[in-house]
């Protein structure tokens, strides 16, 4: 059964010279700092608003690598799929990872499947592997955010776990929220281009907009105020948040990324990706302080301030 | 600044000129020191969302009570949930509130986690849904929440008894606020001037329960919403009240409260539950404080339907949860607030639920 | 127990509801309050509506706001 998939299923959808091998490894040549990254994906429901566990198998690839200014090359995919998953969902999924990897520009070049016994796995688990070849003169990391740098989103947030949750809660939407699940490489290069000053980059999935601040601030050991009205957030994001008790900062992203940038330079990139459809609702939404270091703060719209905190645990729906 | 649509009768709500308004007037009128209680943990929670206590004078001091449902279940309830997640043949549905909630030795998370079928649902609704497309298995709703929910999971029991579904059951561990606040005055250990009445209880039950509070204990009472501006007119309204000296009842949620309350709801709970002796953690049994099914309804009580073994009962110690949902201590009281119980690891219900107040006190405060 | 969220009435039928919230839609419960009409805002906890809102009330308590502010704008800068 394994062969015939690779054979039939995959190999057709992924055609490039490295996988039609077909051997052991794929071999390739790269040169420079090279980024290495993986991470599995076990989201349900399968298919969801905006995307489906394909695409965010390669989007969430692509992006670990994009955040550390790195140019995604190869991909590896492994499936373990349980027994009895329709053929017809597996071909869907695998063309969606054949769409994002050709939006993105990555080749899968391996990959592995297993079928296991019903029960041993949720429907369909995906692993994906990334290489990349970072810039020799790109230096992004969580720890390099300094005071005075202004703190950039790239657009809306709460989309996907919202879309994700819509699913599940039977919620219907005027506008249907999709998840912005998105690959961010193309985004990240032009944002590279306009500035040399990009201290840090990362895309706040799981945890939300608040727990990747977060740990800006403790890896940096320093302050981020941001302000409750400079965040966007898509209106039925927003009442479906208020009607299931979520509080957006919380709610996981597929296609945003935060950006800490030098603040002479912070105009210039939220400029240079407003016209990108992953980058048209960037924003500065805050900036990075000597106070209260490994905190964030948020001022409300009020006026006040109060400590945003890392997420804990799952976001459940509260009645209280 | 992004364009926001207006979510009516919340966005007004929140509006920053009028509240610098009702701060300015709490500001001028406010001289004697005074002590106001939010009994409701969704009031917490919004009074440090909006970080509403920096915006109030000195002389206004805040106190959270035990308006948390979750944080009020004893320990020997949850057990009893978690004791019957375990049962073979049992789906438990439950709201999120409740999952991570420690009992003596364990949560419905934890029991999840090895195996128990605990969903958690957004309705009654859902859990009867469940019940109906699972014939073969029991269905058992945890029924927290006071005066507000309570007629929800009685509209959910009529329901199944008209509709003949004989697979869903409910653990009721409902409260009524009225006795409680009442216990907590009686015994005199808080010093209170004021009380912010919960909203949406109050919806159901109207504003003259809370009658009591004035014209028996001097307590100034205001009947509240829970955006910005509906705490901030509250705590104008009790300012004022004490300020002349005159406590009574007022309503400032006047568009969600009519004094005498959603009648139809009413019915419904009295038809389906009857008072009984509750255990609320840190105050203890409270006479006619929580609800039961009547015998007309007990073959949808899981007490009855089921041998539940919670096992013995264990407190969490060093725990001030007690203490501090009766109002006598803070968070910052506990030794080990922030240091053994944080939100990663919490010890009691105070921490894990997300009105409780430490949990608020953590996420929320400025150092 | 405290999360209830203004919701619109669009459609009824029998003993439920089609409501609307921030361009949301969902289908709800109207046992608790039989008297809710088409064009209602409703307060929504769990599930349920709980309540019908007075916007009679609301527009009167918004109103009470404006007044306030008028007078916190007197007293600080002067009666015109």
């Amino acid at each position: 059964m394994s062969h015939d998939l690779v054979e039939k299923g995959f190999l057709p959808a992924f055609d490039n010279p490295l996988l039609s091998k077909l051997d052991d490894s794929a071999i390739f040549e790269a040169k420079g700092r090279l980024a290495f990254t993986t991470d599995s994906y076990i989201v349900t429901p399968i298919f969801f608003p905006g995307g489906d566990i394909g695409k965010l198998a390669v989007c969430g690839t692509v992006n670990d690598l994009a955040m550390s200014g790195a140019t995604p090359l190869y991909l590896s995919v492994s499936f373990i799929i349980e027994e009895g998953f329709p053929l017809s969902d597996l071909k869907r999924i695998v063309a969606s990872i054949q769409q994002a990897a050709e939006e993105s520009g990555v080749k899968v070049v391996t990959g592995d499947t297993k079928v296991v016994n019903r029960g041993s796995v949720d429907k369909l688990f995906i692993n994906t592997a990334g290489v990349g070849v970072v810039p020799d003169e790109v230096d992004i990391s969580g720890s390099n955010a300094r005071v005075g740098d202004r703190i950039i989103l790239s657009g809306p947030i709460g989309d996907h776990g919202i879309a994700v949750m819509s699913k599940r809660e039977g919620l219907k939407f005027a506008s249907p929220v999709k998840s912005d699940c998105a690959p961010l490489n193309k985004l990240v290069a032009e944002m590279l281009e306009a500035s040399s000053k990009i201290h840090a980059l990362r895309d706040p999935t799981r945890g939300g907009l608040a727990s990747t601040l977060n740990e800006f601030a403790m890896q940096s050991q320093v302050g981020i105020l941001i302000y409750e009205d400079m965040i966007p957030v898509r209106d039925e994001v927003r009442a479906a948040c208020e009607m299931l008790g979520f509080d957006p900062l919380y709610v996981a992203n597929e296609g945003r990324l935060v950006a800490v940038v030098a603040p002479d330079d912070a105009e210039r990139v939220v400029e240079s990706i407003q016209h990108n459809k992953y980058g048209a609702e960037a924003a500065i939404i805050g900036e990075v302080l000597q106070e209260h270091p490994g905190r964030v703060v948020m001022r409300t719209h009020l006026g006040t301030s109060r400590i945003v905190d890392m997420l804990v645990g799952e976001l459940l729906p509260r009645i209280c | 600044m992004f364009e926001k649509k207006k979510m009516r009768f919340i966005d007004e709500f929140r509006d920053a000129e009028l509240a610098k308004a009702v701060i300015g007037r709490i500001h001028r009128r406010s001289r004697r020191h005074v002590r106001l209680m939010e009994f409701c943990g969704g009031h917490t929670v919004a009074i440090m969302k909006h970080g509403l206590r920096q915006l109030l004078p000195e002389t206004v001091e805040m106190l959270s009570g035990p308006g948390c449902p979750v944080c009020v279940t004893a320990n020997q309830d949850l057990d009893k949930a978690i004791a019957l997640a375990r049962h073979p043949g049992v789906i438990i549905t439950t709201f999120g509130d409740m999952l991570k909630i420690p009992g003596s030795r364990s949560s419905l998370q934890k029991v999840r986690a090895d195996g128990a079928d605990v969903r958690v649902v957004y309705s009654t609704i859902d859990a009867l849904q469940i019940a109906r497309e699972n014939p073969e298995k029991a269905v058992v709703f945890i029924g927290i929440g006071f005066e507000a929910t309570a007629p929800t999971v009685a509209a959910s029991i009529i329901n199944a008894d008209e509709e003949w579904i004989s697979n869903y059951y409910v653990l009721s561990m409902h409260k009524l606020c009225p006795p409680v606040i009442e216990a907590l005055l009686s015994c005199g250990e808080v010093k209170l001037d004021g009380l912010i009445c919960p909203g949406h209880v109050s919806a159901i039950i109207g504003s003259r329960p809370w009658e009591f509070a004035a014209t028996d204990y001097g307590i100034a009472c205001v009947v509240s919403g829970f955006e910005p501006l509906d705490i901030l007119q509250s705590v104008a309204m009790l300012v004022d009240q004490l300020e002349r000296g005159e406590p009574r009842v007022d309503i400032a949620y006047r568009r969600g409260v009519r004094p005498e309350g959603n009648l139809r709801a009413q019915e419904l709970m009295n038809t389906v539950f009857e008072f009984s002796p509750a255990t609320w953690r840190g105050i203890g049994t409270v006479p006619d404080s929580g609800l039961i099914l009547r015998k007309e309804y007990e073959r949808f009580d899981a007490e009855l339907a089921f041998d539940i073994e919670p096992g013995q009962t264990l407190e969490h110690k060093g725990c001030l949860c007690g203490d501090i949902l009766r109002g006598v201590k803070t968070p910052v009281d506990c030794k080990l607030f922030g240091t053994s119980c944080t939100p990663e690891h919490p010890v009691g219900p105070c921490m894990v639920s997300s009105e409780g107040s430490c949990a608020s006190y953590y996420h929320y405060e400025t150092a | 127990m405290c999360l209830a969220i203004p919701a619109l009435v669009k459609s009824l039928e029998g003993d439920l509801a089609e409501v609307e919230i921030g361009g949301i839609g969902r289908k709800i419960s109207t046992v608790l309050t039989p008297e809710v009409k088409v064009g209602d805002y409703v307060l929504l906890h769990t599930g349920y509506a709980i309540n019908v809102i007075d916007e009679e009330e609301a527009e009167e308590t918004l109103k009470l706001f404006a007044e306030m502010a008028l007078l916190e704008d007197e007293l600080e800068w002067g009666t015109p």
